[in-house]
C-alpha cells in the first residue's frame, strides 16, 4: 500500500506537531514513537501516558437477539456482562482458530459495542454479518463515529478525572459520560498492565481533548511503547501471538472460553482443552545478551521446538523478552531453552505470566 | 544528540556508516546521525570478534533499538583490531555521541584505496536531502 492510501486519525496533525515518527500500521499512518520508546514506556509505568488508538474499529450490535447472537460468536459467556460491564473474548472460526480478540462493552439492555483490532476490522464485520442473519439483531460498523484515546499509568485516572471533569468507572466497566459537551464512552480497560481508562470520543473533539491532557502532563506515547508495555504483561497481539491457525487453549486463553454456550468453534476448543495441545504459548526471558524477535526459532537440545511470536527489549526489566509457541512439555516456568536470534543461540528461560509485575 | 550533524573530516557510506581514517591503513567505523535517529534509542550492540574480517558493503555487526535490529555495513574492507567494549554497558552512546564515544570498531584496512569510493560529508548530506 502506498502512503497516499493510508488513513489518518483525527490526531494526525497533533502527532506531526509533536515530531512523532509516523509509520504505516494496518492501513493507517500511526505514531510509533515521539521522544523514544523507552521513555514513553517508563512514563506509563511511573506516571501517565496516552496513546492515539483511533485506528481500532468499533462495531455496534443492537436488537432483541443481541445477547443470543453474541453468545454464538464470542468465546466468553456474554450473559455475564451486566449493563455497563466489559468483557474480553475471542472470535473463533469453526475450527477454533482465533479470528480476532476483542473487548465487548454492554451499553444497554440490548446494545453492545465491540472494539476490534484495526487489521481485522473488515474481516470481523464480514464474519459478524454472516452469523447475524439468523438472529434478530443489527450489526453496524461505527468505526468512523469514534476516536479512541488510551490514557494509562498510575496517575492516569486522577489526571483524566480532573482535566476532563468526568466520573470514571471502575476497572472492567464502561460509563456513558459527556466530554467536551459530546457523548463519550469512558472504559476502565487498557493494554498496558497499568490502571487507566480508554476514551471513545467524538472525532471532532479529539484534538482538543488530546491537547488538554498533554497540557496536564500526560506523556504522548506511540505504538512502540504500547507493544513493549503489553508484552511485559503478556497481553496477546493478534497477528503475532494469536492467529486463525491457533486456538485459544494453545494461546493460554482458555479462561475466556465458555464452551457450554455453544459458540462457533466451541467443540474444537473443548477438544483442545480435554486432550491438550501439541504446542502452547509461553512467555520467556533471555538470560544475558540478545533481543528476540518474531520468527526466531526456539531450540531445545539444539533441535527446533517452537517459534517466537513476539519479542522485544523490555524497558522495565532491561532484558530481551518474548512469547513463543513451544512444544507443550516445554511450556512450564523455569524450563531452559535457546532462542536462535539470527544465527546466535541465546539462552532463555520459560517464565510465568506476567513477565513484569508491579511492585506493590 | 538532538540535531543532524555530519562532520567534514569523516568519510561516509551510503548505507549510513562513517569511517575515520587513521594513519596509512587504519580506520574507525560507526553509524551516522541519520542512522541512529532512524533506529531510535540503541539498547544492544552485538560487536564482531577482534580478528574477524570485514568486507566493504557487507554487514559486520548489529545494533538494536527496542523496536528494530539494523545491520551495520562496513564502509571499507579489513580486519577488526579493536571493538568498543564500553557499548556493552552503555549502548545509548551510539545515539548520544555517534562520532565519538559511540564508535563501533577499529579496523586494519586491507584495501585503503577503497576510501576513494566513499562520500564526503557534503555528498552524504546531499544524498540524505534527495532520499
Amino acid at each position: 500500500m502506498n502512503d497516499a492510501a493510508l488513513k489518518r486519525t483525527p490526531l494526525y496533525e497533533r502527532h506531526v506537531e509533536l515530531g512523532a515518527k509516523l509509520v504505516p500500521f494496518a492501513g493507517w499512518e500511526m505514531p510509533v514513537q515521539y521522544e523514544g520508546i523507552r521513555e514513553e514506556h517508563l512514563a506509563v509505568r511511573t506516571h501517565a501516558g496516552m496513546f492515539d488508538v483511533s485506528h481500532m474499529g468499533e462495531v455496534e450490535v443492537e436488537g432483541a437477539g443481541a445477547l443470543a447472537f453474541l453468545q454464538r460468536v464470542l468465546s466468553n459467556d456474554v450473559a455475564k456482562i451486566e449493563v455497563g460491564g466489559a468483557q474480553y473474548s475471542c472470535l473463533c472460526n469453526e475450527e477454533g482458530g482465533v479470528i480476532d480478540d476483542l473487548f465487548t462493552y454492554r451499553l444497554g439492555g440490548d446494545r453492545y459495542l465491540i472494539v476490534t483490532n484495526s487489521a481485522n476490522h473488515a474481516t470481523d464485520l464480514a464474519w459478524l454479518g454472516r452469523w447475524s442473519r439468523s438472529f434478530d439483531v443489527a450489526v453496524r460498523d461505527v468505526a468512523d463515529r469514534y476516536a479512541m484515546l488510551a490514557v494509562q499509568g498510575p496517575n492516569a485516572r486522577r489526571i483524566v478525572a480532573g482535566t476532563l471533569n468526568v466520573d470514571l468507572p471502575p476497572r472492567m466497566r464502561v460509563a456513558v459520560e459527556r466530554i467536551g459537551n459530546r457523548p463519550a464512552l469512558v472504559c476502565g480497560t487498557g493494554y498496558t498492565g497499568e490502571d487507566g481508562v480508554e476514551l471513545l470520543i467524538d472525532p471532532e473533539i479529539a484534538p482538543a481533548i488530546w491537547v488538554e491532557l498533554l497540557d496536564a502532563g500526560v506523556v504522548p506515547c506511540g505504538l512502540g511503547a504500547r507493544d513493549t508495555l503489553r508484552l511485559e504483561v503478556c497481553f496477546h497481539l493478534h497477528g503475532n501471538d494469536l492467529t486463525p491457525e491457533h486456538n485459544p487453549i494453545e494461546a493460554g486463553l482458555g479462561w475466556c472460553c465458555a464452551e457450554q454456550t455453544g459458540f462457533v468453534g466451541a467443540e474444537a476448543v473443548a477438544r483442545a482443552r480435554a486432550e491438550g495441545t501439541a504446542e502452547r504459548l509461553a512467555p520467556f526471558t533471555i538470560e544475558g545478551a540478545g533481543i528476540p524477535r518474531q520468527g526466531n526459532p526456539v531450540l531445545t537440545d539444539g533441535e527446533p521446538a517452537g517459534e517466537v511470536t513476539s519479542g522485544t527489549f523490555s524497558p522495565s526489566l532491561e532484558v530481551g523478552i518474548g512469547m513463543a509457541y513451544v512444544r507443550s512439555d516445554l511450556a512450564e516456568p523455569g524450563i531452559e531453552v535457546e532462542i536462535d536470534v539470527r544465527g546466535k543461540r541465546r539462552p532463555a528461560r520459560i517464565a510465568s505470566k506476567p513477565l513484569y509485575r508491579k511492585e506493590k | 544528540m538532538a540535531d543532524a550533524n555530519y562532520p567534514d573530516e569523516l568519510l561516509y557510506h551510503d548505507q549510513h556508516d562513517w569511517a575515520r581514517l587513521e594513519g596509512e591503513d587504519h580506520a574507525v567505523f560507526g553509524v551516522t546521525w541519520y542512522a541512529q535517529d532512524s533506529l531510535g534509542e540503541v539498547v544492544f550492540y552485538d560487536p564482531p570478534e577482534v580478528g574477524a574480517t570485514v568486507d566493504k558493503d557487507s554487514s559486520y555487526a548489529e545494533v538494536e533499538s527496542v523496536k528494530a535490529v539494523s545491520d551495520v555495513i562496513a564502509p571499507l574492507s579489513g580486519e577488526i583490531v579493536e571493538v568498543n567494549d564500553a557499548l556493552a554497558d552503555a549502548p545509548e552512546k551510539v545515539n548520544e555521541d555517534p562520532y565519538g564515544e559511540g564508535w563501533l570498531v577499529k579496523v586494519k584496512l586491507t584495501a585503503p584505496g577503497e576510501a576513494e569510493a566513499l562520500l564526503s560529508a557534503a555528498e552524504y548530506r546531499k544524498l540524505l536531502e534527495n532520499s
